[in-house]
């Protein structure tokens, strides 16, 4: 298969992730729905942590934001493999194992529709979260957290396919959807590392999470810099490449 | 008469073994109850537990005391919602048309799921307090305020069940009942399950003090960090017998309705 047929295949893949949204608006409501409500719920439950000395912010929702952006990336890549799931589940999967399109551009285009999907949801939470005082991050702090947000969304995708790919079930959605959740959270979610207690300090700190967080937050919280945007960027790229070698693993293995 | 109530009964002990079971086969109903409220609880204890040094917050031993509670009502809570979705699903697939047909009462039918959620219900009660007590739970009233913490977890599980069968039989649809899965969170950060309702931001820690669930919570929490208190048990009570009404009221109507309707 050519170049041009297979950038086509991932085009379409692409494509049709996307009107999905488009047919089945309630579909997108779950993804938008449950980071917002965390948002809102952990900002009003958690505010007032700002006031323990050391925290690095005075707003919450500034702190906060960021978190649940990410969060967002992970429902909506679990969703991306709970939808596979169900393609394979429904046989329409073994057509496209079928077709002489390559297991890679099949991935690709399931994982970068995730990271244009992950788009409605963080736009929706940046406008409640600016709507509610959160500090606006600059054009290129938004950028940045923009890229890595799209960037956690093939992660996770990736995590979802892989499972999705292993299991063949629906079912899997739970682990697919608290693989993401403890990966994101098991970092300085809540409080800046010198504040995070016992176990989580030392988890947060080697989570690489930790680093695509605080790269995404700068903007919300302070200033933004080289130094503290790059050991995101790492983290990611290492991230994208363990999981979606797992996932071009399980594709390459499927059969039909 | 007592041949009638002796079937019933088994009815609803069969039923609720039946959703037991069926809630250990199934991922996705088992890891709302114990996965997520678990993992939640060893986060958030990690990550907020400096909490207990802002100067409005109540004496505890620890932040883990404090949050036991809340992860145990926020565990019932999704119970009941997965119980609903459970019901649904039989709906769905016609076994309970099955039931309706069989010379059995109709409401041994619901009973026996929510005595399978009330089953989960204690099951998370003595999972959460020996998570607590493994991580070093001081429970200030002891073995009875624990005794007392599954009663509550217990019968909080079948109030909360109550409302998820009555969403189930109404709708017929577990996705419906899947989709009210965020409502449980809402209800829960508008509640003192997480923190005290003096800390919360406002509207929020005014709702958490006429929050039903703050009550229940609080119920719970107060043999960990206290002695038990005659006033906090009567409100946790009152509070789970309103929202009991309130769901088995719901499910007789939508009972009614479906058998009246035939769907």
């Amino acid at each position: 298969m050519s170049e041009s047929a297979q950038l086509a295949t991932v085009r379409a893949l692409v494509r049709r992730g996307l009107n999905e949204i488009m047919r089945v608006p309630g579909a997108a409501i779950p993804g938008v729905l449950a980071p917002t409500i965390f948002f809102l719920g952990l900002t009003a439950v958690f505010g007032n942590l700002t006031l323990l000395p050391g925290f690095t912010t005075e707003s919450y929702q500034s702190f906060l934001i960021p978190v649940s952006l990410l969060q967002a990336a992970g429902f909506t890549g679990a969703a991306t493999g709970v939808n596979l799931a169900r393609d394979i589940e429904a046989g329409w999967f073994d057509r496209l194992l079928a077709s002489p399109a390559s297991r890679p551009s099949l991935l690709a285009g399931l994982v970068l529709s995730a990271s244009f999907r992950v788009l409605i949801p963080a736009a929706f939470l940046l406008a409640v979260a600016f709507a509610l005082g959160a500090h606006w991050p600059g054009l290129g702090g938004l950028v940045i957290a923009i890229v890595l947000v799209m960037g956690m969304a093939i992660v996770a995708a990736a995590w979802g396919v892989s499972l999705a790919l292993r299991y063949k079930s629906q079912s899997a959605a739970p682990l697919m959807q608290a693989g993401m959740l403890v990966l994101i959270l098991t970092t300085t979610a809540y409080a800046p590392l010198a504040l995070l207690t016992g176990w989580l300090q030392e988890v947060a700190r080697y989570n690489p999470v930790t680093q695509i967080l605080e790269a995404a937050r700068q903007g919300f919280v302070g200033s933004v810099t080289w130094a503290e945007t790059w050991p995101g960027l790492l983290a990611l790229a290492g991230l994208t490449a363990i999981l979606t070698a797992t996932a071009l693993r399980g594709m390459r293995r499927a059969t039909y | 008469m007592t041949g009638s109530l002796l079937t019933n009964l088994r009815v609803v002990a069969a039923l609720g073994g039946r959703s037991v079971k069926q809630t250990f086969r199934r991922p996705q109903l088992m890891a709302p109850i114990l996965v997520f409220p678990t993992l939640l609880l060893a986060i958030q204890v990690g990550g907020a537990g400096q909490a207990v040094n802002l100067p409005e917050f109540p004496k505890v031993n620890g932040f883990l005391d404090f949050m036991l509670a809340g992860a145990m009502v926020q565990a019932t809570l999704l119970a009941g919602n997965s119980g609903g979705i459970a019901l649904a699903l039989d709906i769905e697939m016609g076994f309970t048309d099955r039931l309706f047909a069989a010379p059995i009462s109709r409401y041994a039918i619901v009973l026996g799921r929510l005595a399978g959620t009330a089953a989960l219900g204690a099951l998370t009660a003595i999972w959460f307090i020996a998570i607590g007590l493994i991580f070093g739970v001081r429970f200030e009233e002891g073995v009875p305020g624990a005794l007392f913490m599954i009663l509550v977890v217990t019968a909080s599980a079948v109030a909360f069940g109550g409302l998820g069968a009555a969403i189930a039989i109404r709708s017929g649809k577990a996705s419906v009942v899947q989709g009210l899965f965020p409502i449980a969170f809402v209800i829960l950060f508008l509640s003192t399950a997480f923190f005290p309702d003096d800390l919360l931001l406002e509207p929020a820690g005014t709702l958490a003090k006429w929050n039903p669930l703050s009550f229940v919570v609080e119920g719970v929490r107060d043999p960990v960090i206290s002695s038990l208190s005659l006033e906090a048990v009567g409100k946790a009570l009152a509070a789970l017998a309103l929202v009991a009404l309130f769901g088995f009221g719901l499910s007789a109507a939508a009972l009614r309705s479906r058998l009246r309707t035939g769907g």
